[in-house]
């Protein structure tokens, strides 16, 4: 043992001031260190897994006796498809804000709190881990579009990735911010479950929002998860050849008093307010001791 | 002489209106080994999360390797190393990884990160083990790692809280081999802190903290001679009476510790025949000694360290019962 350190000479280090170079640096190892510990866990790829494949084909198949009256021909399966590729990002994404709860009782969220590099850079990088993670585990997801009858082309699965990051990444930032308060792994469980169980079966993942009661859609048009869902929904269904009518009653425009809102704004929506939580995090990672 | 690696000037920290460090002040040279010597709840690491940006200080100043903590807490950071007294480790990466990662976060020149870690964990005997995950090390492997790792970025001090503790007699003495091995090939400064004795007696200097303040600071060897004394050590029939008959005939202070009568004379040889022959309580044994590190701390608090060690032990199970008791 001291035979070998003689034998090495002293290798000298300077660590330069810090710039913005460092804070890419700091973002992209943390980054990469979830992609690292992602890919060590396979139970986590397996496991999350499971509600999604129960939806999709346990509850769309089982549901299709009755609804086939009122699809218009369009299997069940088809219907929930765009539901479910949002719901396993979901709660992936969830399982990675998770994450900085673990480091934060392991003690390694302390190894880059005191690091050189601000504290936004940390969270930031957690954050995009996060949601790289997440979407990687829906693209599993999107190699199942066969068995539901939707026919795969490069505009579907590059809109679909590009949605399930922009979910993952809100869903993520929103964990994240939450992490920042709530320091106990059980705690911080039970409040996303909470707050993500409702948010996902109110905000038509599983059923078209057309003609809602008042209350319910009420509910549904101020839950961010429905501007997730809806254009994942339209992107599934503009790959498919469907009728006018089974469009109309399946993927209704989501109104707001009458008005339609635009896609676009819909998807804008979801990031600015995961941009939102993100910054609302960095704050308060930055007033924590 | 060269400017100061640590100084510090009156630093306090409050948590509510409970005071854990009461204003401490003090000075370590460059390629110093200080050390923190104090029962648990002393103040130590609150002291240390002061020094290294973990925790503002209520008030106070303190300037690490030439930088305000306060002020300038990314100089600080790029200049400090740290293995804190939790293991702040990632388990589900390897040695390797998780050396890695930190030369990332501090910056370190892609060129020299390969050699330097090479380096560090052949120091501490890590070397063939580098691409095992951390979860399969023992616990004397991880701190041998954590200390690799606060190397990692060659600080100029690097700051070990209670590195030694829960490990084996073995891993211990080579953790204390691996600081006097870095005393001589870098220029380090290093900061500890123990709560055990003979650990501090290696250090150039110690300050012995109790209950949020430095009560002695010097080398142990003068702090031992500051003590002069030696000790005696009695058992007897009656502690109660033989402290009264010690105070009335001899004019010495006793007090029981450790369920023995114990108090400081200068010339203990001399002085204890005069005791068998004049003290009427029966002793059933005696123990000379010279002044250790614990009779420094004795003479400066009024117990010794696993006393004091007890008593905040119990201070903090009331705490956390009572925490307990406030959330349900
Ligand atoms: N974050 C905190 N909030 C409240 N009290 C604290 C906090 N950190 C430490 N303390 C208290 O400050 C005292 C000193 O603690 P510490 O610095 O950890 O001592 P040491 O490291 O010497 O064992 C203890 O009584 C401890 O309970
Ligand atoms: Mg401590």
């Amino acid at each position: 043992m001291s035979t070998d350190a003689l034998t090495v000479p002293t290798v000298q280090v300077r660590v330069p001031p810090r710039s913005w170079r460092s804070e890419v640096r700091a973002v992209k190892i943390v980054w990469r260190r979830e992609l690292i510990r992602f890919q060590k866990d396979r139970m986590r790829i397996v496991t999350s897994l499971v509600q999604p494949l129960l939806f999709l084909f346990v509850l769309g198949s089982g549901l299709q006796q009755l609804s086939a009256a009122s699809t218009h021909g369009v299997d069940l399966k088809t219907f929930i498809y765009p539901g479910v590729l949002c719901i396993s990002v979901m709660f992936t994404a969830m399982f990675s804000a998770a994450s900085i709860v673990w480091d934060r009782e392991f003690g390694f969220l302390r190894e880059m709190m005191v690091a050189p590099v601000r504290r936004s850079s940390i969270v930031v990088g957690k954050v995009l881990g996060g949601a790289t993670v997440a979407s990687l585990q829906g693209l599993i997801l999107l190699a199942l579009a066969w068995a539901v009858h939707v026919p795969y082309s490069v505009g579907l699965v590059l809109g679909v990735f590009a949605l399930q990051l922009l979910l993952a990444f809100s869903i993520t930032a929103f964990g994240v911010m939450v992490a920042a308060r709530i320091t106990q792994m059980q705690s911080f469980m039970g409040v996303m479950q909470m707050i993500v169980m409702p948010m996902f079966f109110i905000s038509g993942a599983l059923f078209p929002v057309g003609d809602l009661p008042g209350w319910l859609a009420f509910l549904n048009r101020i839950d961010p998860i429905t501007y997730a869902v809806a254009p994942m929904r339209t992107l599934v269904f503009d790959n498919l050849n469907l009728s006018a009518e089974a469009v109309h009653t399946l993927n209704p425009p989501i109104t707001w008093f009458g008005w339609a809102v635009p896609v676009a704004l819909q998807i804008f929506m979801v990031f600015a307010l995961g941009m939102a939580m993100l910054g609302i995090a960095v704050v308060e990672f930055n007033a924590g001791d | 002489m060269t400017a100061p690696a640590i100084s510090v000037r009156n630093l306090r920290k409050s948590f509510g209106d409970f005071e854990a460090v009461k204003g401490v002040s003090f000075e370590v040279a460059t390629g110093e080994v200080f050390g923190f010597l104090g029962p648990n709840g002393a103040g130590k690491t609150t002291t240390i999360n002061m020094l290294c940006t973990l925790t503002k200080p209520t008030s106070g100043h303190a300037e690490v390797a030439g930088f305000d903590v306060v002020t300038a807490r990314d100089d600080v950071r790029r200049h400090i190393g740290l293995v804190f007294q939790d293991q702040t480790l990632d388990g589900y990466l390897s040695a390797e990884q998780n050396l890695r990662l930190h030369a990332e976060l501090y910056g370190v020149e892609s060129k020299v990160v390969k050699p330097r870690m090479e380096q560090v964990l052949r120091m501490v005997g890590l070397w063939e083990r580098r691409d095992s995950q951390v979860l399969t090390f023992s616990g004397g492997m991880r701190r041998r790692l954590e200390i690799a790792r606060g190397l990692m970025h060659s600080p100029r001090v690097l700051f070990l809280d209670e590195p030694t503790i829960g490990l084996d007699p073995q891993t211990r003495a080579s953790i204390w081999g691996y600081i006097r091995q870095l005393q001589q090939s870098e220029e380090i400064t290093i900061f500890m802190t123990t709560h055990y004795m003979d650990e501090a007696e290696f250090c150039g200097r110690i300050a012995i903290m109790d209950g949020g303040e430095i009560v002695a600071l010097d080398t142990p060897r003068a702090l031992k001679e500051a003590v002069g004394a030696d000790r005696i050590r009695i058992e007897t029939a009656d502690d109660e009476r033989a402290i009264a008959a010690l105070g009335e005939r001899f004019g010495l202070e006793a007090t029981v510790s450790e369920g023995a009568v114990s108090f400081a004379v200068a010339e203990g040889e001399e002085f204890v025949p005069r005791l068998f022959a004049e003290l009427d309580v029966p002793i059933k044994a005696v123990n000379l000694s010279r002044p250790t590190l614990d009779d420094v701390f004795m003479s400066h608090t009024g117990s010794t360290i696993r006393d004091a060690e007890e008593s905040a032990a119990k201070n903090k199970n009331r705490a956390v019962m009572q925490a307990m008791a406030g959330r349900r």
